[in-house]
């Protein structure tokens, strides 16, 4: 009688040991695969980077030796490029066209965005839903599509060859899918907000603009950032409407000004890489560090 | 809350009219979506139906007044070789770019969610591809492949395997697979992040509870994580294949559609004929052949966005 007992006192025992040395072991190499994936993805995303930098800053003779490793400086590094880049073309002027474009666009975005989103999701008309879909639709014209009939437009509107057609043009993109994400952040706030401001005496655009905007906030950041990226890197439109050097914003004054037929500024086209991607990733990723923070702690709930 | 109480007196003395405008709920309505809807008519609605007729007619970068001629255009882009080969390469680039950017997204999302040292810089180098405008990063990727100094040829050579240069870009093939190289890694980046929102939007004590029940990491993510997150993954299958469907930067600044026109996708040829030839017509046609596949995708988003707001 005395044996059984022990014996079944003893396994549970000595599979609780096998169970967590078997969880240890999977959690460590949980941990280990974790952290090699995460590093494999960061060199495959960012060696083209990496690569692009250490271009930027090596000399003539250096650079243009197949035999030299390209992943070491052969000979001391030099800034002689990117000086050029900065005192010799006009990257300065495409960058500066790209910044006041895409603020421009990014306020037309929020003055256009932030009412038709709230006019959709909130005010309950019989068209809401309808609506809603057919600006989503919108969002899947592409402007493949409509680059041919838009150029004549543009030209009707005489703002060919100027930077300000690009004000007029862009938020075509930005404004659909800027109001489909403002609407979905906006199901994601109750509705008794705006309904006690609204008993607590206020209009329901009182209510709108005193309750409802400062608790969009999250939303309005993400439409910034997404709909500057997305005019930053906006191409077909920018080649299709304008030609002067002057009025080229960056991704096509690059690609179509420092490239002169077969003659390629290797290094100067690199560090024009390097200095308008690292800004751009930078702030879009503070804004997702806050975003991530704003879910895990169920500010925001899907 | 308190702030609104105080301010519900100073409210009450508004003037009437204005008042009772602010709370009628139809009028609002409309003010707020009539200036988006009417600039949504004639930058998108009105050029959308201009597209089509400029399919029809015979306008030109030269001369652009409006004669109607039939299918011409049609039967003139039909009878080009370089048309059906885009529009191949149309199908194939977004077939394979779909495939590879859903199972790397994916992975790149659970890195992205994942609680581990430095993750703030594995964020920023993994967001630096979709991020960066394409054309720019583009110029990258062809100083990467480029026929004498790519290092991706130097590796290669002098790990033994190959003797001479590739030319990645001077053969269909090799130019075919390096423009799918870059329209994957320029857009796992965005497919990872809508992925990474859906595992964000999991309960917590769904995985707590499976993790106690003894489910490994594998069992976790093919019975849970994939099945409740499907309808984001679908959404970022979809946004994946429309960016690589319509986009034309990749392929204008890395092959310029060759060698000898093997890489030409719908939207880079569109390009070609309707602005660097001026047939402005027949670049309309080609464009046109975008739309019913878009179509489709945006049918097959709405109804897994349904799907997920009825969860």
């Amino acid at each position: 009688m005395a044996a059984p007992v022990a014996s079944s006192e003893e396994r549970p025992l000595a599979d609780t040991a096998r169970l967590r040395r078997h969880y240890a072991m999977r959690a460590v190499l949980g941990r280990v695969s974790l952290y090699l994936v995460a590093i494999l993805a960061a060199l495959a995303c960012a060696v083209p980077f990496v690569w692009s930098t250490l271009t930027a800053t090596k000399l003539n003779a250096d650079l243009y030796n197949p035999n030299n490793n390209p992943f070491l400086y052969n000979k001391p590094p030099t800034a002689d490029h990117v000086m050029f880049l900065f005192n010799n073309t006009a990257f300065t002027t495409f960058a500066w066209n790209t910044l006041w474009v895409g603020l421009l666009v990014v306020l037309i975005t929020l003055v256009l965005g932030v009412p038709a989103a709230y006019s959709i999701a909130r005010l309950n008309r019989p068209w809401s839903t309808p609506m809603g879909i057919a600006i989503f639709f919108v969002y899947l014209v592409p402007p493949s599509l409509l680059f041919l009939s838009l150029s004549r437009i543009v030209v009707a509107a005489g703002l060919q060859d100027s930077t300000w057609s690009l004000v007029l043009i862009y938020p075509t993109i930005t404004v659909p899918v800027s109001t489909w994400l403002l609407i979905g952040f906006l199901k994601a706030l109750p509705r008794d907000i705006e309904e006690q401001a609204m008993v607590d005496g206020y209009s329901r655009l009182g209510a709108m603009l005193h309750t409802i905007l400062p608790l969009l906030f999250p939303g309005i950041v993400a439409v910034i950032v997404f709909a500057f990226t997305l005019t930053a890197s906006e191409f077909i439109y920018a080649l299709t409407f304008i030609s002067p050097t002057q009025e080229k914003v960056v991704s096509t004054g690059v690609p179509t000004e420092l490239i002169r037929g077969d003659v390629f500024f290797w290094q100067s086209l690199q560090a024009a890489n390097i200095f308008v991607a690292v800004p751009i990733a930078f702030v879009f990723n503070l804004f997702l560090a806050r975003f991530i923070s704003g879910f895990t702690m169920g500010a925001v709930k899907g | 809350m308190a702030e609104l109480v105080r301010d519900a007196p100073r409210r009450q003395e508004l003037d009437g009219t204005r008042r009772r405008l602010a709370d009628r709920d139809g009028f609002l309505a409309w003010i707020f979506l009539v200036p988006t809807v009417v600039y949504i008519i004639v930058l998108v609605a009105i050029p959308f139906f201009l597209a089509i007729a400029f399919a029809f007619s015979d306008v030109t970068a030269g001369n652009p007044s409006y004669d109607w001629v039939g299918l011409e255009n049609f039967s003139r882009v039909f009878d080009d070789p370089v048309f059906w080969q885009a529009l191949r390469n149309t199908f194939v680039f977004t077939a394979i770019s779909m495939v590879l950017i859903v199972v790397f997204g994916k992975v790149l999302a659970m890195v992205l969610v994942a609680d581990f040292r430095g993750k703030w810089l594995v964020r920023f180098l993994v967001l630096l591809p979709w991020t960066t405008p394409v054309a720019l990063s583009s110029i990258t990727w062809l100083w990467l492949l480029h026929s004498i100094y790519s290092p991706i040829d130097w590796v290669l050579r002098n790990v033994g395997l190959i003797e001479d240069n590739s030319y990645f870009l001077g053969k269909p093939a090799l130019a075919m697979g390096s423009v799918i190289a870059v329209h994957v890694w320029r857009l796992v980046p965005l497919a990872a992040v809508i992925m990474m929102v859906g595992i964000l939007s999991i309960p917590d004590d769904l995985i707590e509870a499976s993790r106690i029940d003894g489910a490994g990491f594998w069992r976790r993510l093919f019975e849970i994580t994939i099945p409740l997150t499907f309808p984001l993954i679908a959404v970022a299958a979809l946004f994946g294949a429309i960016f690589t469907f319509t986009d034309m930067a990749v392929v204008y600044v890395l092959t310029g559609g060759g060698p000898t026109n093997s890489t030409h996708v719908l939207a880079s040829w569109s390009f070609v004929r309707g602005i660097g030839g001026g047939d402005i017509g027949q670049g309309a046609v080609i464009a046109l052949f975008l739309f019913p596949l878009l179509l489709a995708a945006a049918i097959l988003i709405l109804r897994s966005v349904r799907k997920m707001e009825t969860i």
